[in-house]
């Protein structure tokens, strides 16, 4: 079979599409021929499960036994717990006047009024939802993480920039920790620090540090040559250099590297609930669990806001001049604004005052039945006409056909899209899958990629081309996309869950809203990165609108197209796997019972593996594409 | 040249600089001599800088001058070792720089060599005053003495009054100001500028030339500058440099490069200079033919020939050209309208 897709080029000169098709067609035989033989069902008590969840017994048997438990692990976890401990007991004995009073007081540090007023009526919205004590649960959690993240990869990240040896081999490990989905960090934390807290924490830090070292390194390298070179050339030694230039230069760029810390580490965080650590998470998992939106909306609107406020603060920051210093008199009036709330703490009662609070899951369960009613016919049959003609046909393939055949074709298919090396990457994922007893839950997991990805490049590219051609477009979508990138992935299961219920095409419908922003972004700034000259050119050669995006703006924007299609497919592969929690099924189901059941422990573990093994599988093809030359210079003459 | 090195304030023997993973071994090969394409083509590297010496005497404006790409930027900084040269010699004010361990080295760009650069490198997060202070500031001295000096620095650039201001509240040329302020702040032997003019509009350029001019007479700097543009390298220059892939193709005053190209491509060079603007009058000169009436009107040699013409035109005698009381040659007005017309002049002759 794959000798059609990857014999040498015949002599007689074939259409472009010929091998390809041709390989289909071999596929479409092949599949017809063998089909029902040689797949590989699941198997709940398959053998590495219960190894796996053996190795788990010992490990928690031997916890207090072994050396590296006893005198390093045990250790972080103590010293963890103790961070967050101490966060936790301060952010509480704040009491809400003195919180707000505090992000009023940094949030005029940060951006003056305006984002005081935006941190103080955020977090106070918090205690209007009901939610206080687990949003500054949840506050107390990122900011453990974040501090640690930071502290690790700040400095990291300057030598990072320093350093190209250190960069390319540290390179590699954080694309890793980038393309994993998050629910794959989990049962490893779990292993290691046991559920709770610090195992929140662990995992949100290696979720949440990949850019803090990524940022930080750019901003470094990004420094104007000249400068540094002026400074060497007046015998600065490399100290003072970093200190009085690279630093203070790179510091707009490095406050974006603690802003997207931030941000990852808060949705993070929310997903660290599922193994028990404290915060707003919980309400949304219990939500998830009983299908009740009433009880989930006030927590993602918490999160949803968190996200904002945090942003907006740090992104002020990011934004002042660059030699607005901080003055004694700002200093000051933000600790006045600090130290009114912190004295009203001691003066109104500790708890949220219950008047204020808005009292919403009921009247909101109404209105998703309301909407469910209403909306019945038009939500129905959008379910209906993608599970019965995009979900179901694919998975019954996948999930049928032969396992060697299936594996050939991802083979033939990522030679021809990336080269050798990523096509080799990509079988030994498959077979490791194979091997693991997971095969057909991946293949489950594929189909619901596939399905979102496919629609998700769709709405992304007609929606990036129309902002690229229409700036009015754009400018209304602009701050859409901004919003929507800044809401933590847990949140994009509400709507989705209030308009579809608890199906597979919820999780699909949950990662295409969840992946769509980003590919709008990546191909809108790829057309407008079309050189204007070249635009101009093609223009003044006579060409249609039509002509000239099909055959100027796209191709030159091929770069960033691919980049979109990869990090669509990332994004939906993380989201699909999290659409578990609203019926998603396969790999994610299989992560989820593996945290709630010991029992199921194994499976859980081997479904993480497996969701890093699909994640690394499509991301080599995709990145590979992306590397390679344009298919037309590919082909030796 | 033939310098003794002590009155040198720098000097520079036998200077290579290769660039690339191979760049010894092309050193000590061949290969050194080949042309700028093969040798990429051939072992990856590029010869920045080829075998260039020379000296720079005290207290005067050397000019290199060449096209973008011809080593000239690699040059200036191979002088301080900002970029590590691949061989040759180096020395400032009789100290051997090549041999400066990275502490003697910090000492010299502290105290000795300072620099000026086309982008400024100026740094956006602090006030004009602590740009200039920078240098003093890594030396270790107290805030109130750099600021002092600082300030003191400042008006001599022209710039009083605007210490307290970011960079990006300037001008480009007052930008360039604070660089060139920065770099006389430490006050040091040596001045390096690496085309520091032409990031500027050209009106504001020729002020700033002014200003070099101005500050070289006051403070009496060495300083070496680097340049593209002919007219400020004649302009500014004593002796100046022409730089070609690498390598110094003729070194000499600006009469020199005018009058006498080294070869056709310091002659495409200098084609459109107005002649009369920059050769003098030893230049024309001519051996006063037997009878030849020797009461003209006597002009020292150094003088330009377009400031002769007056005194020519007014007169039926030919000039008498001296150098100190003796008698270099004449010029009479035939020779001088020839000499405008572009024929070839006596001298001219001989030195081709």
């Amino acid at each position: 079979m794959s000798a059609t897709a990857v014999g040498s080029p015949p002599r007689v000169k074939l259409p472009r599409w010929a091998v390809p098709a041709a390989a289909a067609v071999a596929f479409a035989v092949g599949y017809v021929v063998f089909r029902g033989v040689g797949t590989l069902p699941h198997d709940d008590e398959a053998g590495t499960f219960v190894a796996l969840t053996d190795a788990r017994e010992w490990v928690d048997d031997n916890k207090n036994a072994n050396p590296v438990f006893l005198y390093f692990i045990n250790y972080i976890r103590l010293f963890i717990d103790g961070l967050f401990q101490t966060f936790e007991t301060v952010l509480h004995a704040l009491g809400w006047p003195g919180l707000l009073g505090v992000m009023g007081g940094i949030g005029w540090l940060a951006g003056g009024w305006r984002i005081a007023l935006l941190g103080v009526a955020g977090f106070a919205s918090f205690g209007v939802l009901g939610v206080w004590e687990h949003s500054v649960d949840t506050l107390a959690l990122v900011a453990t993480a974040v501090l640690l993240s930071l502290l690790a990869g700040l400095p990291l990240g300057v030598w990072v920039g320093r350093s190209p040896r250190l960069r390319r081999a540290i390179t590699p490990v954080l694309d890793y920790m980038q393309i994993m989905p998050t629910f794959a960090y989990l049962a490893p934390m779990v292993l290691f620090f046991q559920i709770g807290a610090p195992a929140g924490v662990a995992a949100t830090i290696i979720y949440a540090i990949p850019p803090a070292i990524r940022i930080t390194a750019l901003a470094i390298e990004q420094v104007s040559p000249t400068a540094v070179e002026a400074s060497a050339s007046l015998g600065a030694t490399r100290w003072q250099t970093l200190f009085k230039v690279r630093l203070p230069l790179a510091r707009s760029t490095m406050t974006l590297a603690i802003n997207q810390t931030i941000m990852m580490a808060l949705s993070m965080v929310v997903i660290a609930n599922l193994i028990a650590a404290p915060g707003l998470g919980s309400d949304i998992i219990k939500g998830l669990s009983r299908e009740n939106v009433g009880i989930m909306l006030p927590a993602g609107l918490a999160i949803v806001v968190m996200a904002v406020v945090l942003d907006r603060t740090t992104m002020a920051a990011a934004r002042q001049r660059a030699h607005a210093g901080l003055s004694l008199l700002k200093l000051a009036v933000a600790a006045g604004i600090a130290a009114v709330g912190v004295g009203l703490a001691y003066a109104l009662p500790p708890e949220f005052p219950s008047a204020l609070e808005l009292q919403m899951g009921g009247p909101v369960n109404e209105a998703v039945r309301w909407a469910e009613r209403t909306w019945y016919p038009v939500t129905d049959a959008l379910k209906e006409f993608t599970t019965r003609l995009l979900l179901n046909p694919l998975d019954g393939v996948l999930t049928t056909a032969p396992w060697w055949l299936i594996a050939a074709a991802v083979l033939a298919f990522a030679f021809w899209a990336a080269g050798v090396r990523p096509a080799l990457t990509a079988l030994g994922c498959l077979l490791a899958i194979a091997l693991l007893g997971l095969w057909e839950h991946s293949m489950q997991t594929l189909t619901m990629v596939f399905v979102a990805v496919t629609v998700t490049l769709a709405i992304g590219l007609l929606l990036g081309i129309a902002a690229a051609r229409s700036p009015r477009f754009s400018a209304v979508q602009r701050p859409l996309l901004d919003a929507a990138q800044t809401m933590p992935s847990f949140v994009y299961l509400l709507p989705a869950l209030a308009l579809f219920g608890a199906t597979r095409f919820t999780a699909i419908f949950a990662s295409v809203i969840y992946a769509v922003p980003p590919v709008v972004r990546l191909v809108e700034e790829g057309l407008r990165g079309v050189p204007p000259t070249v635009v101009e050119a093609a223009l003044s050669a006579g060409s249609t609108p039509g002509q000239l995006l099909r055959k100027v703006q796209l191709p030159m924007a091929r770069k960033s197209i691919l980049l979109a299609v990869n990090q669509g497919i990332v994004m939906t592969l993380a989201m699909v796997v999290l659409g578990a929690m609203v019926g998603g099924g396969a790999l994610g189901y299989d992560v989820v019972s593996g945290f709630s059941q010991r029992t199921d422990f194994g499976m859980g573990f081997a479904a993480g593996i497996a969701i890093v093994l699909l994640g690394i599988m499509l991301d080599r093809i995709t990145q590979g594409a992306d590397r390679r030359p344009s298919p037309q210079k590919r082909k030796p003459i | 040249m033939g310098l003794a090195p002590e009155s040198a304030a720098i000097e520079v023997k036998g200077l290579w600089k290769i660039f690339g993973s191979a760049a010894e071994k092309v050193l000590n090969s061949e290969d050194k001599h080949l042309e700028a394409a093969p040798l990429r083509e051939k072992t990856g590297c590029t010869a920045a800088v080829r075998d260039v010496s020379f000296t720079v005497r005290p207290g005067e404006v050397f000019v290199v001058m060449g096209l973008s790409g011809s080593g000239k930027s690699t040059l200036v900084r191979c002088l301080t070792r900002l970029i590590e040269p691949s061989a040759g010699e180096i020395s400032i004010g009789g100290e051997d720089i090549g041999k400066a361990s990275p502490t003697r080295l910090r000492e010299i760009r502290r105290h000795r060599v300072s620099m000026v650069f086309q982008h400024f490198g100026l740094l956006p997060h602090r006030r004009v005053i602590d740009n200039v202070a920078y240098g003093l500031e890594v030396q270790g001295a107290t805030k109130a003495a750099r600021h002092e000096r600082a300030r003191e620095i400042l008006s001599l650039v022209g710039l009083d009054g605007h210490g307290d201001a970011y960079p990006d509240q300037l001008s480009g040329g007052m930008q360039q100001r604070v660089g060139l302020a920065r770099a006389l702040a430490v006050d040091p032997e040596v001045m390096l500028f690496d085309e520091p003019f032409s990031a500027l509009d050209p009106l504001i350029r020729r002020d700033m030339q002014a200003e070099v001019i101005r500050l070289h007479r006051e403070v009496g700097k060495t300083m070496v500058f680097i340049t593209h543009d002919l007219s400020e390298a004649l302009k500014l220059g004593e002796r100046i440099a022409i730089m070609r892939s690498g390598s110094i193709v003729q070194l000499g005053t600006p009469e020199d490069l005018v009058g006498a190209p080294a070869d056709d491509y310091v002659a495409d060079f200098v084609r459109d200079v107005p002649r009369s603007h920059v050769l003098t009058l030893r230049w024309i000169a001519r051996p006063p033919e037997p009878g030849e009436a020797l009461d003209g009107p006597a002009l020292p040699a150094a003088t330009v020939v377009k400031d002769a013409i007056e005194v020519s035109s007014g007169s039926g005698h030919p000039i008498r050209v001296m150098d100190g009381d003796e008698l270099v040659g004449v010029v009479d007005r035939v020779d001088m309208l020839s000499f405008l017309a572009g024929h070839e002049t006596p001298a001219v002759r001989a030195g081709a």
